[in-house]
């Protein structure tokens, strides 16, 4: 008897959310508006398959259905991954500890 | 080019990586670190892809000009956007995740064999599982993601649209959406794939729209976690472990953070998402008020109020951001802190649109982080403090909640401000919150209202001080 690679995955992806409670939980709240645009961001590795799908397209039809919508999830997820990282970066800059100079 | 188990290994740096990335959020020092170990992470899951596929042909040169468009937009506005339109800008975001979910799950089915996954007409059953889950649980994030925003950007009006009968019709919508999912699983038929992800559309919208404006912060909490759902749906799909462990992580992420919110407001994950709760509730409590009296205050009041008390706590809520005050309000304390006054800020779990909301602002502002206190760690403190600054928040600041079993926010964890030596409350109207219930603090001895805009108040306070 083989196992399904498919218990593999889902071993992976049950460990998973269990890693992803113990980590939010001590994510601390003032930070919960970064932790939602980095989630954001990294949920955008979706960005892989639509790679993937945009390039399957054969070299004389380059936008054939289903690379096309490869392309459109390409530009969509780059929007996010950009978009998400950036503006995570520019809010964590903006906590500073205060300053001791009293 | 590389390996399938080399490629796979990479994915899961990757998976670690953004692990990484959410353990840095544990302190604002290491943040800034574990976004880079983020952005890493991407870049990794990227290259090896690229590397996998291996076909360096015209079409990568569409790929890159393809993310390099996105990535301009994405870059744009993430430093156009101001601090006050997160919110909107996080809901955003969800829907292009749940959209590019969609279309990557099309992709598949129409070129299943570009992802091993079989044929047009014969693709494997668990793949095509996998990826209507995926294609589905998108459709809703994406046009859910979209009612929310346009609540939250204040186009569409925050009020809940409910109609008779709306819960059994979201019902059988989503048990048609699992129909479709087995037909199309047992007939291979496009037809099928087509209808569930109109139908999974329809249902995002319709269960968003009866969802009050100050709901809000469970919503974008509940459609983080979808678009995690989502992605691992498809990470499914794909064979993905990068895309599988981000999505659980995310989906986790967003279930905690939905949680979190439901207690603070403490309302059932199901009545929040059952909807008709709140809104613009102005209307109807107009007897009321007149009868009470009131003790309402001017500028100079205030400032008088403020420079003879030795400690203050600042209650900013969601009043503060619209008025965007947060600048205004800095400056206030800087003012009192000059003067020797121990100034700290209470932020409310719910306080806001959005997890964590108040605290960015107030970040924004350059209020250092150390000087903002959840709930539970300054609650104690109100009994010894002179003055309570409540600015833009109502509901949770109610002493109702903690006295009135029959009041719709009872038990709901509120700060208790009514402790302090006085109350200054800066709010527009004598108009309830959102719950809409009277707030019972405004007709107290010890508190005076302020009625003005939060931004201008705050301005005119710190003139006279």
């Amino acid at each position: 008897m083989e196992i399904d690679p498919f218990i593999f995955r889902f071993s992976i992806f049950i460990l998973a959310i269990f890693v992803g409670y113990y980590v939010v939980w001590s994510v601390t709240p003032s930070l919960h508006t970064p932790l939602m645009s980095v989630t954001n961001a990294i949920s955008s590795v979706i960005i892989v398959g639509a790679i993937i799908a945009a390039l399957a397209g054969s070299s004389e039809n380059i936008f054939e259905i289903s690379s096309i919508f490869g392309f459109l999830a390409i530009v969509l997820a780059a929007v996010n991954i950009f978009g998400g990282f950036l503006v995570t970066q520019r809010m964590l800059q903006m906590y500073k500890k205060k300053k001791k100079n009293k | 080019m590389i390996s399938a188990n080399l490629s796979a290994i990479f994915y899961l740096v990757s998976g670690i990586l953004f692990i990484l990335a959410l353990r840095g959020l544990s302190s604002p020092e290491t943040s800034r670190q574990g976004n880079l170990f983020g952005i890493l992470g991407m870049i990794i899951a990227i290259t090896v892809t690229f590397l996998t596929v291996g076909n360096f042909s015209t079409s990568t040169i569409y790929v890159f000009i393809f993310l390099l468009v996105g990535g301009a937009i994405g870059a744009f506005i993430a430093f156009k956007i101001p601090m006050t339109a997160m919110p909107e800008l996080v809901a955003g975001f969800h829907s292009l995740v749940g959209l590019a979910a969609v279309f990557v799950a099309i992709s598949a089915f129409k070129n299943p064999a570009a992802f091993n996954l079989g044929f047009p007409g014969d693709i494997k059953l668990a793949s095509l599982i996998e990826m209507s889950i995926g294609a589905a649980v998108g459709a809703i994030t994406f046009s859910g993601s979209i009612i929310a925003f346009l609540k939250l950007r204040g186009i569409m009006s925050g009020s809940p649209i409910t109609f008779p009968g709306q819960h059994i019709v979201n019902l059988l919508i989503g048990i048609s959406i699992f129909v479709l999912i087995y037909f199309l699983c047992s007939s291979q038929s496009e037809s099928f794939f087509w209808s569930m992800i109109a139908i999974s559309f329809l249902i995002g919208v319709l269960l968003i729209i009866p969802i009050g404006g100050a709901d809000m912060p469970v919503v974008i909490s509940m459609l983080n976690s979808y678009s995690g759902w989502a992605a691992a749906g498809i990470g499914f799909t794909l064979e993905n472990t990068a895309l599988i462990i981000t999505g659980a992580l995310v989906g986790s992420s967003g279930a905690i953070l939905s949680y979190i919110m439901c207690k603070g407001m403490n309302r059932s994950f199901f009545s929040v998402i059952l909807g008709g709760f709140g809104g613009d509730s102005s209307v109807s409590k107009d007897k009321k008020k007149d009868q009470k009296p009131v003790k309402s205050g001017n500028a100079e009041d205030a400032a008088f109020l403020l420079k003879n008390a030795s400690s203050v706590i600042i209650v900013p809520g969601y009043g503060m951001a619209v008025a965007q005050a947060q600048h205004a309000l800095r400056e206030m304390v800087d003012t009192l802190k000059k003067n020797d006054i121990k100034v700290s800020y209470a932020v409310h779990p719910v306080a806001g649109r959005m997890p964590g909301h108040m605290n960015v602002l107030l970040a924004e502002a350059n209020v250092p982080y150390d000087e903002v206190f959840e709930l539970d760690d300054i609650n104690n403190d109100f009994a010894n403090t002179d003055v309570a600054f409540v600015i833009g928040a109502n509901d949770v600041t109610n002493p109702v909640a903690k006295t009135d079993p029959q009041s719709p926010i009872f038990g709901m964890p509120v700060l208790d401000v009514e402790k302090c030596k006085s109350v200054l409350f800066v709010k527009r109207s004598l108009s309830p919150g959102y719950a809409g219930v009277d707030n019972e603090l405004f007709y107290r001895e010890n508190t005076m209202m302020l009625f003005a805009d939060a931004k201008k108040m705050t301005e005119d306070i710190v003139k006279n001080i």
